[in-house]
């Protein structure tokens, strides 16, 4: 008989309990690990050989779940999925286990996920559509119009990407990446009859998709590659062709674009600034303005902008290729 | 080594509020013997706004683009991570999509144009690491940083999406970045090791979410102070001006004052390579480089 290779990984875990202590503290655990190992495995070794008082959180073991996601060195993971010795290549010999939210951990790593929820609740992740209640025909939804999800549909909910977009980590009236991409797969839905009463749930401010920061950490993250932000620039682009973009100053920031390309071939970078804020806005920039100019980082005239070689040909395609309604 | 030559895409950013990027991006090409022909033809990348707002016009004047570096039959450049970002994103999706390619085509037609997908892109970051060399880079140090702790930052738009980096861009593991690091030590300095370098510092979101942004932005340059940087590095203009001009902003945000000198990587291997810091433009910053 043979014997599969094993390797000692240390696994120091987050134990706590919001029950009765006041701060966590993190246990090391020696574990033999083989090529085959999924951290699940090495949770469930971790309860039944060593230690019966750790707690996580773990069902289908088959990745559809989405209920033992933790983070392992910051990275979220689902449990059931990660290779621990894939994990070992890029972090080295010393795992740290904690759950997916430090700040919202219940025991060990269990965390309360209410927040999670609240935020899916808001989007009204389900279809609206009125309904005759006994149809002559069917509703047939073309294999075409099913692709425009996008694969949104293969969310898990497991918040990998929830815990780990750092706009929600600041900004708690964000409502994150899990519960954009659930939005964008009913407002992608060609049932659904509540396109634009959504979108104005995503489109506010602070808590709407301008408040995204950019990072990709959602779509990196994710186990399903369901890529949130590909989601999120698409419901920008709803809410510009379908909904009812407010005159604030992210979408000023987003329509400058175009025009300053349509002008300069380049983006007036002073010029964006004053133009999202409206001119009025622009007092919080003064003093780090002033810096720029006086390091010869902007100009003094906001007009001079540099401009690309053969101009009339990116004017023409603007024209030719715009897509915006306004 | 026959001679590197790229286009190099040079975006807004340079041309404008950090005019020390262009400065020291061409004094340390010319040191390295590598011949970069800018774009001058190129438009603004959409920076990921033009995206949200008109995402078809975006793909067309990406491609567009890419279509002057295809002409010129070389690599193109791009010494901004948003850049890469955008233009990679773009070049990703019309090899995938011949629909969407011919769609984009159409339009390119009507100006003599037309995408092809011949040309590779990448940063300027992993030009040098890739096809440069670091052992050959480590030949033309003259002035080893080996007095300073460098916290490298790299930049969202560089390291994520990974996918971005299936081609020629680099293999960077996004949880795991290796580039810079491995840059810092290649220049005779030290890499501080510290949370934030592989995490975003906020730029896009600037004007829309100023407290997270800013927040954002105190965080790395708290990560990198409390790990003992003596000054900050990073591929991207972008991340440059946030953490180069809005310390004051991020102070307030999280309390504590935070300032560190932030240098593009160009400049770092300038100055290892003997040249002035007038000639790396570090007369531009707004958080004084006051070691040099």
């Amino acid at each position: 008989m043979s014997i599969i290779p094993t390797k000692k990984i240390t696994f120091k875990m987050f134990r706590f309990n919001s029950e009765t202590d006041y701060l966590p503290n993190y246990i090391d655990y020696d574990v033999d690990v083989t090529h085959e190992n999924v951290i699940l495995d090495i949770l469930t070794f971790i309860k039944n050989e060593m230690d019966g008082t750790l707690s996580y959180r773990r069902s289908c073991r088959h990745g559809i779940c989405g209920i033992c996601s933790v983070k392992v060195n910051g990275k979220a993971i689902l449990a059931c999925k990660e290779n621990v010795l894939q994990l070992v290549e890029t972090y080295g010999s010393t795992l740290t286990i904690e759950p997916l939210s430090i700040k919202r951990a219940m025991k060990d790593l269990i965390i309360d996920k209410e927040d999670f929820w609240v935020k899916h609740d808001q989007v009204k992740p389900y279809l609206i559509s009125d309904v005759e209640e006994h149809p002559e025909n069917e509703h047939i939804v073309t294999p075409a119009e099913a692709e425009e999800l996008n694969e949104a549909d293969y969310c898990i909910q497991c918040g990998a990407c929830h815990y780990s977009c750092p706009a929600l980590e600041i900004n708690d009236a964000f409502i994150g990446p899990a519960a954009f991409a659930k939005a964008y797969r009913f407002e992608a839905d060609v049932r659904d009859d509540a396109h634009v009463e959504r979108l104005d749930v995503i489109n506010a401010p602070e808590q709407g998709v301008w408040d995204c920061v950019k990072c990709m950490e959602c779509a990196e993250v994710c186990p399903k590659d369901v890529n949130p932000i590909e989601k999120i620039t698409k419901l920008h682009n709803m809410v510009f062709s379908e909904g009812n973009p407010l005159n604030n100053i992210a979408t000023r920031h987003a329509v400058y674009f175009k025009d300053s390309i349509a002008k300069h071939g380049q983006l007036n970078e002073a010029g964006l600034v004053i133009y999202s804020e409206k001119g009025y806005g622009m007092y919080k920039h003064l003093k780090v303005g002033a810096k720029m100019i006086a390091k010869g980082k902007a100009h003094i005239n906001p007009l001079i902008v540099p401009k690309s070689d053969k101009l009339d040909e990116i004017k023409k395609l603007v024209e030719i290729s715009s897509t915006a309604k306004f | 080594m026959s001679k590197l030559k790229y286009a190099l895409f040079t975006g807004c950013t340079a041309r404008q509020s950090t005019p020390e990027q262009m400065m020291s991006t061409m004094a340390i090409a010319n040191k390295m013997g590598i011949e970069l022909e800018i774009l001058e033809e190129a438009t603004c990348c959409g920076a990921s706004h033009l995206q949200d707002y008109d995402e078809f016009l975006s793909l067309v004047l990406n491609a567009r683009n890419i279509c002057y570096a295809e002409s010129r039959g070389m690599t193109m450049v791009t010494i901004c991570n948003t850049c890469q970002l955008n233009t990679m994103l773009t070049k990703r999706r019309l090899d995938k999509d011949p629909e969407m390619k011919a769609k984009v085509n159409e339009k390119l037609a009507e100006v003599g144009l037309e995408y092809k997908g011949t040309s590779e892109i990448k940063h300027f970051l992993y030009a040098i690491i890739d096809d440069f060399g670091l052992d050959n880079l480590k030949k033309m140090v003259v002035k080893p940083l080996a007095e300073f702790n460098i916290a490298p930052f790299y930049g969202c738009h560089n390291i994520r999406p990974s996918e971005t980096h299936e081609d020629s861009n680099g293999h960077e593991n996004a949880y795991a970045p290796r580039s810079l690091d491995d840059l810092i030590l290649a220049c005779g300095g030290q890499n501080v090791d510290y949370d934030e370098k592989n995490k975003c510092c906020g730029f896009h979101a600037e004007l829309q979410a100023p407290h997270t942004a800013a927040t954002l932005t105190g965080n790395a340059l708290m990560g990198a102070m409390d790990n003992n940087a003596d000054w900050m590095v990073t591929p991207c203009p972008l991340c440059h001006l946030k953490l180069d001009t809005q310390y004051e902003h991020a102070s307030k945000a999280v309390g504590r004052d935070v300032k560190l000198p932030v240098l593009h990587m160009q400049q770092m291997i300038g100055l290892a390579f003997g040249i002035s810091g007038k000639e790396l433009g570090l007369q531009h910053h707004v958080s004084e480089v006051n070691f040099v």
